[in-house]
């Protein structure tokens, strides 16, 4: 049997030179100028958060874990910029970029990372378990794909509670071949839930390509005609090419209560993790290669700036206010305190958060 | 007071609070059309309807993750595991997620969910099927369990569970599903981490949840009647929060204690109160603390075997008599 074509970025989806084919699409022709330069903001502040980490990180003030979101900037932003009051999201262990599009703010996000309580957890949770449930953003989870099924049960409750809205569950690649996925696949389609399943696909699950890890047949969205679900793919360096298709998918969880799996080509510049070297599956390159020639925060401003949306000097004053946000966060995370002995014993438990007559727990819930 | 089973006492628990709040759901294999595997939400469906009632796949990772999602949004989903050996093909469901979100979000979020079903061996059905994760699972914090063994505290510790604003694992047992006993016309709960004297000695104290307080029971009726000896019986109830006090002051009276559980013995929860009781009560000790649990294999197939494997009344009567002697 001939071996099966390598279809991570399939040649339909490299982006032509020139303006996006989608800048046209209803969904962004009616952004405003303002609301443009609001998405360039964002996708540039989120590139300039993550790289302000890669210094602390060096500094040795990031314990654990770090997975870095540069590169694919494009699909937070293009998909959560669509996102209304009864939308919500769930992503896995990368989950910066997602946070700062909901609106968290960089101090309690970098103040998360070096562990302090004035981070978004309280520097209980760090860099893989960002939440603000307050701006419909559910985390940050640490195990590959076992979002899937809660995130599912958000879309369940919205529809319980008879709300016209939706879940996004952002994945990676790796995580199409873990079980729950699939057990949350078939919930979804099953009870016609309003769910947006969104493979981030960046073509390696840690330092395993997709052709070593995944039998799939010729893109990993098209699964979910197994399960009997709408599908499609999406260039993920393409703002504008994620907002328009995303809208579709929305628009089938809002007025049909339906789920989609989007898979959105993306890549990451960094390694899996900053722990990981880097060295042993991929080219450097073809990181060059997608740096320069791909790179989603470089095409939407190159776009803006043909639409003449943006000017250099806007730009410039753009990306110089982010690299200085970044760097003011980095001196609040550094200057925060941590938690106390005392908190290590605290947010456990809801009813001990809350302990008193009406509440129906006694007795002794943690232990010497 | 009507005298009910274990079951419909599980179940009048579950109807009292779907009708008390809309957000209640319950959920699982074969809860609504098949009446429950087990008849615990028999009939359930023809009152509340499919909205309230839901039928799932075998997809236990799939819903009970949905449940738990479900969950943080405000919904108070009660699911039934057919089996609790069922819960660990959802393992990080029940632990990773909804045990460590309330943490990792620094107080953020809660899980208002309850999974329930039966955890007992003794019912011949071989190893993979007899599991009593209790102990595995009140060993993550964030997590609370509870093992109820009369149809009294089935119903008030499954209503306390519905309305309790954390993840709460009711393990039930199915030899108990058919004993009776009476249970209040009125709205009551059990709270969690109150344990319940369920008979009164001075000579020895005997600890136990779940099935083994009934076996328990019988043991000191014979304790009592063939060897003079007046024993007893603690049904801790609640397996966390645990309730400290009501152990140490039995002890304290008594200055003897067997501890029983169907569990396997290694890591069992017997352990946690048995270092309990020597930290806290050492003084009161007039002999070293002895323990009933399983035979320490996986659960045999054979029924004469499985007997001999669990606790039974006459290991107890032998095991108190040697802390006694």
């Amino acid at each position: 049997m001939a071996k099966p074509a390598v279809l991570t970025h399939p040649e339909s989806l490299k982006r032509p030179a020139g303006p996006s084919e989608y800048a046209k699409n209803p969904v962004n022709a009616s952004l405003s100028k303002a609301d443009k330069i609001a998405l360039y903001t964002k996708m540039a502040r989120i590139r300039h958060f993550e790289q302000r980490c890669i210094r602390i990180y060096q500094q040795g003030k990031i314990g654990g874990f770090l997975h870095l979101y540069v590169g694919q900037e494009a699909v937070a932003a293009g998909t959560i910029s669509l996102l209304g009051k009864h939308d919500h999201i769930i992503t896995g262990y990368r989950d910066h970029g997602h946070g700062l599009m909901v609106g968290m703010g960089m101090n309690e996000c970098m103040a998360e990372l070096t562990g302090r309580v004035t981070g978004c957890s309280q520097g209980k949770g760090g860099s893989m378990h960002y939440f603000a449930p307050d701006k419909n953003y559910w985390g940050g989870h640490g195990i590959v794909g076992g979002q899937a099924p809660l995130g599912t049960g958000l879309a369940y409750a919205v529809k319980y509670m008879g709300l016209k809205g939706s879940c996004l569950v952002y994945m990676g690649d790796g995580a199409v071949n873990q079980g729950a996925v699939h057990e949350a696949y078939n919930l979804a389609s099953l009870w016609d839930l309003p769910v947006i399943f969104v493979v981030e696909n960046n073509g390696y699950s840690m330092g395993t390509s997709q052709e070593r890890s995944t039998a799939h047949p010729g893109c990993l969205a098209k699964r979910a005609e197994g399960y009997n679900m709408a599908w499609d793919v999406i260039n993920g360096h393409d703002v504008y090419e994620v907002r328009a298709k995303t809208a579709i998918a929305l628009k089938r969880a809002h007025e049909e209560s339906k789920p989609t799996v989007l898979e959105i080509f993306t890549y990451r510049y960094f390694g899996h993790s900053m722990a990981d070297p880097d060295k042993t599956y991929r080219d450097k390159e073809e990181i060059k290669e997608y740096r320069e020639k791909k790179d989603p925060v470089l095409a939407f401003e190159q776009e803006l700036l043909g639409e003449k949306v943006l000017t250099p000097e806007l730009s410039q004053k753009i990306n110089e206010a982010a690299m200085a946000e970044a760097d003011k966060a980095a001196i609040f995370a550094d200057e925060s305190p941590d938690p106390t002995v005392a908190d290590i014993t605290k947010h456990i438990y809801w009813e001990e958060d809350n302990r008193g007559p009406k509440t129906t727990s006694r007795g002794t819930i943690i232990f010497e | 007071m009507a005298v009910i089973s274990y079951r419909e006492a599980l179940r009048a628990a579950m109807r009292e609070e779907l009708k008390r709040d809309d957000k209640v759901v319950i959920m699982g294999e074969e809860v609504a059309q098949f009446n429950g595997a087990y008849k615990v939400t028999e009939g359930l469906l023809k009152e509340f309807g499919p909205k309230r009632i839901v039928d799932t796949p075998i997809s236990e990772a799939g819903f009970i993750g949905l449940g738990i999602g479900a969950s943080m949004l405000g919904i108070r989903p009660v699911m039934e595991l057919m089996f609790w050996s069922f819960s660990y093909v959802a393992f990080d469901q029940i632990v990773n997620n909804a045990g460590n979100i309330r943490y990792m979000s620094g107080g953020l979020i809660n899980c208002p969910i309850v999974i329930r079903g039966p955890a007992n061996g003794g019912t011949n059905v071989g190893a993979t099927h007899s599991h009593t994760p209790e102990a595995i699972l009140a060993s993550h914090p964030g997590i609370k369990v509870v093992c109820p063994a009369t149809p009294y505290d089935a119903k008030g510790l499954m209503k306390a569970a519905i309305r309790d604003n954390d993840p709460v694992y009711v393990m039930e047992n199915t030899i108990l599903y058919n004993d009776k006993g009476e249970v209040p016309d009125e709205d009551y709960i059990v709270p969690l981490g109150v344990a319940d004297v369920k008979r009164v000695g001075t000579d020895l104290t005997i600890v136990a949840h779940g099935r083994a307080v009934i076996t328990s029971l019988k043991a000191a009726e014979i304790l009592e009647k063939e060897h003079g000896v007046s024993v007893e019986v603690v049904d801790l109830r609640s397996i966390r929060p645990l309730d400290e006090e009501t152990i140490l002051a039995s002890v304290r009276k008594t200055h003897r204690a067997l501890l029983v559980e169907e569990n396997k013995p290694f890591c069992g929860v017997d352990a946690q109160v048995a270092y309990l009781i020597q930290s806290k009560a050492f003084d009161e000790l007039d002999a070293p603390i002895h323990r009933v649990s399983s035979i320490d294999a996986p659960q045999i197939y054979c029924k004469r075997m499985e007997d001999l494997q669990m606790p039974n009344v006459e290991r107890v009567v032998a095991e108190a008599l040697k802390v006694l002697a």
